[in-house]
């Protein structure tokens, strides 16, 4: 760390200090994390670093924060949102830190820096295989069905692997949900058709589980929870069209095939 | 009680593969686990004992959202880690499903009936973390002003 620790309560200081709100407030959004952490985040950085009249305003699409007179506003917009628990682990673990002292401001400016290149913790195999027992383990917890629970695993396991495709390369959203599920409802029929399952239903419930929008959806809850009026149904309305998009792509295959 | 112990495993494996599919770190995976299959158990102890579904959603909820206050204490993690993954058994989509199957394959009567029973399973799975919250900052609240007692006494 070559870079000279800004003298405190100086312009640079008090500049640095919103650049860190704002660089820490981006990852935990654009990672997912419900929108009450990421203000409560942000008040408790600049607690710490004596700078208490801070003001943030946070929504889902960008953020803006201002210090004082001094050094001014500053906004900074969230064009992508993924979901990388461990991102959001880590700022968190960061921000304990610097409350504890452990770190100063610029050093936690450029540990948070480094965050964005954190990578995956589990090999793409595993999160293949990870799909597969979701579906499979649903199936059988929702519907008691154990017969089906191989050819469940298997059609749950291509479609996220469909879904993950196209994901990557293609830049519409909820394409790929769709996509993903015509493509399971088709291999269930065809699988049942075959002989290979037994229900087509309890096969399709189980194979779509992996892309039902989990984490939207307990977002959407814990923002109305902490009353935020904005995110909270902009988040809602994300996981509903992403469960619309699910929905239609499934009857779409169950119209022409079933 | 072989049945039983197939849905535990099944619970505690569909919560710890949602939790590898959204990258959480893997010394929270099990504790993630064992809150999936607390509310899940309440939920399905209330739905066999008691009956209904809505109250053992609320319940369900309600024990996750405590479970996953009590294990983000302990581990010092953000709640989320443990309260997502944990959700995906509890949700409902086998009915959600039937409203679609049933749209696409033009019984309109029969998909209204699916789709109240969703939307009465989400409100529910709402009103849980709402008490739960409300629990959990109550608790908060009361330890604070307990401190603060001790410190003027």
């Amino acid at each position: 760390m070559t870079e000279t620790e800004p003298v405190k309560k100086s312009k640079e200081y008090k500049n640095k200090v919103v650049q860190t709100c704002l660089l820490a407030g981006t990852i935990l959004i654009e990672n997912g994390s419900e929108l009450n952490r990421v203000s409560d985040t942000i008040k408790r950085i600049a607690k710490n670093a004596d700078l208490n009249d801070l003001n943030a305003y946070v929504t889902i699409t960008g953020i803006m924060i201002s210090a004082n007179d001094e050094a001014g506003a500053q906004i900074k917009e969230i064009e992508k949102r993924t979901f990388n628990l461990r991102r959001i682990a880590a700022v968190n673990r960061l921000s304990r830190d610097y409350a504890q002292g452990k770190i100063s401001i610029g050093r936690f400016y450029n540990l948070l820096n480094k965050i964005n290149r954190f990578g995956l913790y589990y090999p793409y195999w595993m999160m293949m295989l990870s799909a597969a027992l979701i579906s499979g383990c649903i199936s059988v917890v929702f519907n008691n069905d154990i017969h089906d629970f191989f050819i469940t695993c298997l059609v749950g396991m291509l479609g996220w692997v469909i879904f993950s495709v196209i994901s990557t390369r293609v830049q519409a959203s909820f394409i790929s949900e769709f996509m993903a599920a015509a493509s399971i409802g088709a291999m269930a029929i065809f699988a049942v058709h075959i002989g290979l399952g037994q229900s087509t239903d309890n096969i399709i419930i189980g194979s779509v589980m992996p892309l039902v929008p989990g984490v939207q959806i307990t977002n959407s809850f814990r923002d109305l929870i902490s009353g935020n009026l904005i995110s909270g149904p902009a988040r809602g309305i994300e996981a509903l069209i992403c469960a619309c998009a699910l929905g239609f792509g499934v009857a779409f295959s169950l119209i022409w095939l079933g | 009680m072989v049945h039983l112990l197939i849905i535990i495993a099944g619970v505690y494996v569909a919560t710890l593969g949602f939790a590898v599919l959204i990258n959480v770190s893997p010394k929270y995976l099990n504790d993630g686990g064992i809150v999936g299959v607390a509310g899940y158990l309440v939920y399905l102890a209330y739905y066999t004992y008691i009956g209904g579904y809505v109250g053992g959603n609320v319940l369900g909820a309600f024990t996750l959202g405590i479970f996953g206050m009590i294990a983000a204490r302990i581990k010092k993690a953000p709640v989320i880690i443990f309260n997502i993954p944990a959700l995906v058994p509890l949700v409902p989509g086998g009915q959600a499903y039937q409203v679609m199957k049933n749209i696409a394959m033009n019984k309109p009567r029969v998909a209204f009936g699916f789709l109240m029973q969703v939307l009465m399973i989400a409100g529910s799975l709402a009103m849980g973390f709402l008490l739960a919250e409300l629990v959990i900052q109550l608790f908060n609240y009361s330890m604070r002003s307990m401190k603060r007692r001790r410190k003027t006494a």
